[in-house]
């Protein structure tokens, strides 16, 4: 009785840390500031550049993961443990990190960007140099769960597709992704959440420039500087939208066949 | 173990906590007779109130300068929020003013001490070839400036509306350069690196931001003192400082010549008291 | 006619098979758990692939090292129902059976034509766009033979086909299956732990102990050996 009501304190508390510091930026601002912010250039530029580039990051990330997610689910090869590895590396690397090292790789003196610089490729502070940071950074949510997805799904549906006429490749794309698919999906809207969060590597790597490399997370860092209102709204959406990619992974991983 | 398991974790919960607390109160005892002076200072002065505060120390050994090195709007934001410190050390007038409306300050000693005027900075190998304010319009150019709240991103725009007034320069010169920004900043600290590397061709930032050991990556070009805007800074004593007389101390110490040849020789133009 | 000389080591012993079965023939292999036939099985149709050996499948040879020959299972021909029967969870009765047919690229309508066919010869129309993961153990196991027997297999492998099936629906179901078999006029393979499987379904029975052959004959011929201990106690 007095070990429930102890747990209970315990828990209230540390539900008390998590929601006030979220609820204290919903009443820091009043709904019609909160609106009319809403249609500053600034915060539309970084709301719209964010979705186009977390939207691309994530499509990038699903073409390149899946695959290398499944290979690794399925089959042991030498060196598939470092393979595994490296694909993590990005979550536990400090952001700073990973800007600095995109930077020593694609930067105009980079190892590959001195030879883009010949052509006139220049990746530093464009939208593409936003991707890329994000890229880095939110793969390995989407790997991680992928693999782990493929994992559970039983061998014998693939055997069993094989003996039926399937190629590999037709097993993969009417077996294997369809039955981990609930786990893809919330893989998918965790590394996009991600890449919408994605601020270190990218204020390092691409700059910060309004409606080229300014996101979300870079433009609340500037208009903190200035205009707090701005940085109050967009922090706001960006509390819903997490809400909302919380929710929707729980939903997406609760359905089952 | 079963049963317990519940219980175990509340108590190392408790014991946790408990620990906390006693090494936060620990950490807060003071030898006696020891102050702290807690200083909001902004981040350009990063090098050279380091030095001075270490010069202090050595000379005061009763005291302890506690330094928060962050943008003067962010340092600013603190204190509106009820942080505690005994000066505050400002890039701007303008946050200063802020928190003198806001009843934040003893006025009394709030004083520009410090001025710091603009410069334009190249990589050292120097790929644009930029030779001089003339340079920043051509095409291809490769810019970082400060974003427009920063002070130094503030001053760089007024340079360049002084520029664009300027039948020798006119409007057109200001509208190319402008084009040629790829990114804002806001902290000279992340410029001077995107230089060194070479991912940008030339930036504005204040003369006293590039240290002795940038100038291996970087050089230092003048600009007319007819279009540089000299920032001033100013500093005071936060009306709620348990510490005013040290503080006042401290103050004296940064006007006078220990703390004076320091900031020059960190590029800074110090004003007489 | 299927001939199958094959050689693989597992973990606990070396599996080293002859066989050979006719055009409408059906063997039944039994033996403990364990001993490997569901990996003869395997090695059949092509999920595992042998160290050594040859299968024939009439005038083709799935597997030869030294001819340095390998099918892939998708293109042996062969029905292969598992233990489980591994219906497609995510797919209906009707799109479980059209799945081989959609893999060989058939026209849409031919697909529609066979799976109606199908499902009616297998009394389950009712089921047609019920999800494979609902279906009891007697629908599965009609389900899956209707899967392999819409593609006009060349051979048939069968794993406990009766196992997930209800007690009481056994007997029907196995008459039931003994008469697809003899209508397909294949090659058949039942791998069982069932003596009524064995006597009813089984041409010839063949016992294997760790990987290896040990008996072979008419049903009766081999459940007479009552000296060997896996017989005894199978035969009750």
């Amino acid at each position: 009785m007095v070990l429930s009501l102890l747990t209970a304190v315990l828990l209230a508390l540390f539900l008390l840390f998590i929601t006030l510091p979220v609820v204290s930026l919903f009443l820091r601002i009043s709904p019609e500031a909160f609106l009319s912010s809403l249609t500053e250039p600034v915060v539309l530029d970084a709301l719209s550049l964010s979705f186009v580039t977390a939207t691309v990051s994530t499509v990038i990330v699903v073409l390149f993961g899946t695959p290398l997610a499944l290979v690794n689910a399925r089959h042991d090869y030498r060196g598939r443990e470092l393979v595994d590895t490296l694909t993590d590396l990005p979550i536990v690397l400090p952001p700073a990190v990973a800007g600095l090292a995109l930077l020593m790789a694609f930067g105009r003196r980079g190892v590959i960007g001195q030879y883009l610089d010949i052509f006139g490729i220049h990746i530093g502070f464009t939208t593409i140099a936003v991707i890329l940071a994000q890229v880095f950074v939110a793969s390995p949510f989407y790997i991680r769960q992928a693999r782990a997805s493929f994992e559970t799904v039983d061998r014998l549906y693939e055997d069993a597709a094989r003996t039926l006429g399937a190629s590999r490749m037709t097993v993969a794309l009417r077996i294997t992704i369809p039955l981990a698919w609930g786990g893809l999906v919330s893989g998918a809207i965790l590394s996009f959440a991600r890449a919408l969060g994605e601020f270190g590597a990218t204020i390092m790597f691409a700059g910060n420039f309004q409606g080229r490399t300014q996101t979300m997370p870079l433009a609340i860092y500037t208009t903190m500087q200035g205009d707090m209102n701005a940085a109050i709204s967009l922090s706001i959406i960006l509390v819903v939208i997490s809400f909302a990619v919380i929710s929707a992974v729980k939903i997406v991983t609760r359905r089952k066949y | 173990m079963k049963v317990s398991t519940p219980a175990t974790l509340v108590a190392v919960t408790l014991m946790i906590i408990a620990g906390l607390l006693v090494a936060g109160c620990t950490t807060t005892e003071e030898t006696p007779g020891e102050t702290t002076l807690t200083v909001f200072t902004a981040a350009s002065l990063t090098g050279a109130f380091t030095d001075i505060g270490k010069a202090y120390e050595a000379q005061n050994e009763n005291v302890k300068v506690d330094f928060v090195f962050d943008g003067s709007q962010t340092l600013r934001t603190q204190i509106e929020q009820g942080a505690n410190a005994d000066i505050f050390v400002s890039a701007s007038t303008k946050h200063m003013k802020a928190l003198q409306g806001g009843g934040f300050m003893e006025n009394s000693t709030v004083a520009p001490f410090l001025g710091n005027s603009l410069a334009l900075i190249v990589p050292v190998d120097n790929p644009a070839g930029i030779t001089g304010l003339a340079d920043l319009n051509k095409p291809g150019v490769k810019i970082v400036i400060g974003t427009k709240d920063v002070p130094f991103g503030d001053y760089t725009r007024q340079m360049f509306e002084k520029m664009a007034a300027d039948p020798a320069y006119g409007p057109a010169y200001k509208d190319a350069v402008m084009k040629n920004v790829v990114s804002e900043e806001t902290a000279v600290s992340s410029v001077v690196p995107k230089l060194a590397l070479g991912e940008a061709d030339a930036a504005i930032v204040y003369k006293s931001d590039v240290s002795k050991d940038d100038l291996t990556k970087v050089t230092r070009l003048d600009i007319p003192a007819e279009y540089n805007v000299v920032a001033t800074y100013p500093l005071g004593i936060l009306a709620e400082s348990p510490g005013k007389t040290e503080a006042e101390s401290f103050i004296a110490f940064v006007r006078g010549p220990d703390g004076s040849a320091i900031l020059t020789e960190y590029g800074f133009d110090p004003i007489a008291a | 006619m299927l001939a199958v000389h094959a050689v693989r080591e597992l973990r606990d012993f070396v599996l080293d098979v002859t066989l050979s079965v006719r055009s409408g023939e059906t063997l039944v292999l039994i033996g403990e758990n364990g001993s490997g036939k569901s990996t003869v099985l395997n090695l059949i149709s092509g999920i595992l692939t042998p160290d050594h050996g040859e299968i024939v499948l009439g005038d083709r040879t799935l597997f030869s090292d030294e001819k340095k020959i390998g099918i892939p299972p998708e293109s042996r021909k062969i029905g292969h129902l598992f233990q489980s029967y591994a219906l497609f969870p995510h797919m209906t009765v009707a799109e479980n059976i059209a799945f081989g047919l959609r893999c060989r690229k058939v026209p849409r309508p031919e697909i529609a034509f066979s799976v109606t066919n199908q499902l009616r010869a297998m009394n389950l129309v009712d089921l047609a766009d019920v999800n494979a993961g609902r279906l009891s153990g007697g629908q599965r196991q009609r389900v899956a033979l209707a899967r392999a027997l819409v593609l006009e297999p060349d051979l048939l492998l069968l794993d406990e086909p009766l196992a997930a099936v209800d007690m009481r629906a056994q007997t029907a179901m196995r008459s039931e299956l003994r008469g697809r078999i003899k209508d397909a006029g294949i090659p058949c393979i039942v791998v069982t732990h069932n003596l009524r499987d064995a006597l009813e379904l089984g041409d010839r029975l063949c016992l294997i102990e760790e990987g290896k052959v040990v008996a072979e004959g008419a049903p009766g011929e081999v459940l007479a050996m009552r000296e060997n201990g896996f017989i005894a106690s199978f035969a009750g």
